[in-house]
């Protein structure tokens, strides 16, 4: 690690935005302590740091929807409280979120003047919010039909709607979170162009990426973010890319150490495979008795990869072979008969039914196999969730209590039971740990450690960049829909920061371009 | 409240076993509510539990509860059938037509008629299930259908009861150890309908479709199947209830059973049945099917206005429904909570 940067670079004016010490937790997680951070007028700041780092819960804080526990925001040197997403737009913040929060069914126009309609005295003023809009698009250099619906337009259309939408309150801070994820080079290079032009204007820029080139293509400063945080704000003049990502990593967290294990034959084989708009010729391989990790950053396709391999999605291109037989699910069913669980990333919304028992959610993808004569038997479907929830230590009453009265990590475990009832030989995990407390998450370790010694063959996704490292045996990095490397047992958090952020690509199956 | 390891490790605190009980059976609570209502207007009309009015009550009650009970798994999975009441409305028809012309003999034609009614309530099931079409647009759409289908076999002729044959329509009158037979009926058929829903795969999957359609599908269950049952078991009942409707009457022609969607939909709320899916049995609609039928009765007992009649009947759904949310949320509070 380095030392202290050289101070601050000085900031010939009082800042537009100065954060001052501010903390924000949320039960138990810790999501920012003590964060400071200021961007002068005319600045574009960049804001770094891994998934997790407290990077969304800055925006939100300055957004006005999430308010700090402690610290102080300053807006032109004004020590101002941002009470709600309104009183924020009215303090002349703007935030362009990484996906367009717009109304399909509304005109360009009506959309941009959505909080602050011109009005006459019959209402809305239609002739002059058209023209507005008009004029906004045309001092942002762009071709805009104020009059179009936004419904068919592309997502780089949509986010300069936002921008616009910024523009017509005079924003005094811009904050883009993640613009350019879903965008073209060459719209890229468009919204960097009227970027600067707002720039130029005296508008301050706080730019979240994950995208380090683009760091150092349009940012003077960048402050990253660990943990919650702040590591260090520097000229991006003085930095270069491994030193941003050294920065980067090196999170302190309590783990349970995977045993070494001696990995059986191959279960799991996926040749070229492909889904248009998620992922292109990703070709991997998952031993029996072997944890593969995934990483990556949000939305690198990674949850896509594992919907496909469960049947959920279609694969446009590629072969997926399970003991060395191709196979071609047409449905969850499908897969699950042929021996593949699905912990799904999103444990509320599809992983359990929360109006269940837990008994009835463990045994809800094996009914058939429990009860082929078609009726349920309480006193069998009771002993095999004990069963279960014993073996992974489930802390509850009885299988009798609902689902949604668990805990977060107790609630995962149990999803963890569900499907180990259904006897898989191939587990795919999706962020098993996500949002829950640290015991619990030791103890999910030790489990899925245990499951690999059993001969499971398991495939672990997970944006926790020190869990992933310490469990897998091999761990693949994706970047924007493809693989960018394969890296052994043991390899450092850089070398994973490096791939999942596209600046090297040391295995590149497929054809390239995109 | 320590929560300990391992499943047998404490038993449930009393009061919370209380709590159980109470949701495991809560439609007992709407009985109870039955009860004091019709001690209440017994004391005011005497004649409303005499036994031939009760028998009557009971007797259309019944058959608003068979259509009830299907409409129940439907509304379970998060759709609905609108089109129930056409159905009802054609197999009557249909069957008492057969009849009159002396087509079938009376077991034949009963026969065809819910048979019908599960063909009919598969075609609501494709459209919904297959085509993906809402299925409030769907049934709407059937409902016009289903009804004009018996439009046009009727061609404005009605069947009348002397046409059908001698003593077809006495079941409709007939007691069974003092208990109307239609009664008993819909009583066999929402016990092993509410049976095979806490006992059976299919009526697991009925709850975890309703509940978490997302987390059903990524759970390997054929969500699109389930649905597809749920509406050919909800014709196949309103099949039933059209056959029985048509004995209870008599005299049938195309319009037969027109509106009556609005009491099913609602012997379904009032009874418990989650309007959003998930949750409720087919038990609590068929009560509720009762109770709205004695609610109906007594109004017209107490000699209410025509207007007081429909605006009370109103009121008691919306309260209903609502005391309904806030047991419910007092039950998620209690923890436990087995319905399934």
């Amino acid at each position: 690690m380095t030392g202290e940067p050289p101070a601050v670079p000085s900031a010939p004016l009082t800042p537009r935005v100065e954060l001052r010490s501010i903390s924000k937790r949320f039960g138990a997680t810790r999501a920012l302590t003590d964060v400071s951070l200021a961007v002068a007028p005319a600045e574009i700041h960049a804001l770094v740091g891994e998934n997790g780092a407290g990077k969304s819960t800055l925006v939100k804080i300055l957004a006005g929807v999430h308010a700090p526990d402690s610290g102080e925001i300053l807006l032109d040197g004004e020590a101002v409280a941002v009470r709600s997403p309104s009183h924020s737009r009215g303090l002349g913040i703007a935030v362009v979120h990484q996906e367009p929060r717009l109304f399909p069914d509304l005109s360009v126009a009506e959309n941009v003047f959505m909080a602050n309609p011109p009005t006459n005295r019959l209402g809305i003023d239609w002739g002059a919010m058209s023209a507005a809009a008009t004029e906004l698009f045309r001092e942002l250099d762009v071709q805009m039909d104020a009059g179009a619906l936004v419904r068919g337009l592309s997502m780089a259309d949509q986010q300069l709607i936002e921008i616009a939408k910024a523009l017509s309150v005079d924003a005094r801070l811009l904050i883009l979170d993640e613009p350019t994820a879903s965008l073209s080079l060459h719209e890229t290079e468009r919204l960097f162009a009227i970027v600067n032009r707002l720039q130029a204007r005296g508008t301050a820029v706080l730019f979240v990426s994950h995208r380090l080139e683009e760091v150092f293509a349009l940012c003077q400063r960048a402050t990253v973010l660990r943990d919650g945080r702040h590591v260090v704000t520097a000229d991006t003049a003085a930095l270069d890319t491994a030193e941003l990502i050294r920065h980067m990593v090196g999170r302190t967290v309590t783990l349970f150490p995977k045993g070494d294990s001696t990995p059986g034959d191959v279960l799991l084989e996926v040749d070229g495979l492909g889904r248009s708009g998620a992922f292109a010729g990703v070709s991997f391989s998952v031993r029996r008795g072997e944890i593969v990790g995934l990483a990556g950053l949000v939305g690198a396709g990674r949850t896509e990869v594992a919907r496909v391999l469960f049947g959920v999605d279609r694969a446009d291109s590629g072969t997926i072979k399970l003991d060395g037989r191709v196979v071609a699910f047409d449905g969850p069913h499908r897969a699950l008969a042929a021996g593949v669980a699905y912990l799904p990333e999103d444990r509320h919304q599809n992983g359990l039914v929360l109006d269940f028992p837990i008994a009835a959610n463990v045994t809800l993808p094996i009914l058939h196999r429990l009860f082929p004569r078609f009726v349920l038997r309480r006193s069998v479907e009771d002993r095999l969730a004990e069963d279960q929830a014993a073996r992974l230590s489930v802390r509850m009453r009885s299988v009798d209590q609902l689902a949604a009265s668990l805990s977060g990590g107790n609630q995962q475990k149990v999803v963890l039971a569900k499907w180990l009832a259904s006897n898989p030989r191939l587990l795919i995990l999706d962020e098993p740990t996500r949002g829950i407390d640290i015991g619990a998450k030791v103890e999910v370790h030790r489990i899925i450690s245990e499951l690999a010694a059993s001969g499971l063959a398991i495939l672990l996704i997970s944006s926790d960049l020190p869990e992933v490292l310490a469990m897998s045996d091999r761990l693949l990095v994706m970047h924007e829909g493809r693989l960018t490397a394969e890296l052994a047992r043991g390899a450092a958090e850089e070398q994973v920061m490096f791939a999942a952020t596209g600046q090297a690509r040391l295995h590149t199956p497929g054809a390239a371009g995109g | 409240m320590a929560e300990a390891v391992g499943p047998r490790a404490s038993r449930q605190p009393f009061l919370e076993r209380v709590g159980t009980a109470v949701a495991r059976y809560r439609e007992l609570s709407l009985f109870i509510v039955m009860l004091i209502l019709g001690a209440i207007v017994a004391f005011q009309a005497p004649q409303f539990i005499s036994a031939s009015n009760l028998t009557q009550v009971s007797t259309l009650a019944a058959i608003i509860a068979i259509a009830a009970a299907g409409q129940a798994l439907v509304i379970i999975t998060r759709n609905i059938d609108l089109s129930i009441e056409s159905t009802i409305g054609l197999v009557a028809f249909v069957v008492a037509d057969m009849l009159a012309k002396e087509v079938l003999d009376v077991p034949a034609a009963m026969t065809a008629g819910v048979g019908l009614g599960l063909l009919l309530g598969m075609g609501n099931g494709v459209l919904v299930a297959v085509f993906r079409i809402p299925a409030i647009v769907a049934t709407l759409g059937t409902l016009s259908i289903y009804r004009g289908l018996a439009f046009l076999m009727a061609g404005g002729r009605q069947v009348t009861l002397t046409q059908l044959p001698d003593g077809y329509t006495d079941a409709a009158r007939a007691t069974f150890l003092g208990f109307p037979v239609f009664v008993l009926v819909a009583v066999a058929i929402i016990v092993t309908i509410g049976l095979a829903m806490r006992r059976t795969r299919i009526g697991r999957q009925v709850y975890a479709v309703g509940s978490n359609p997302e987390a059903a599908t990524i759970l390997g269950i054929r969500t699109g199947l389930v649905v597809f049952m749920a509406f050919a078991a909800a014709g196949l009942l309103a099949g039933v209830a059209g056959v029985m409707w048509g004995m209870y009457f008599g005299t049938i022609n195309a319009t037969a059973a027109t509106g009556s969607v609005l009491q099913v939909v609602a012997a379904c709320v009032v009874g418990g049945v989650a309007i959003f899916g998930g949750a409720g049995t087919v038990a609590g609609a068929g009560l509720g099917a009762l109770f709205l039928g004695f609610i109906q009765n007594a109004l017209i007992i107490l000699r209410l206005s025509q207007f007081w009649l429909e605006a009370i009947f109103g009121g008691v759904i919306l309260l209903a429904v609502a005391a309904d949310g806030i047991i419910l949320r007092r039950l998620r509070r209690s923890k436990s909570n087995r319905r399934v």
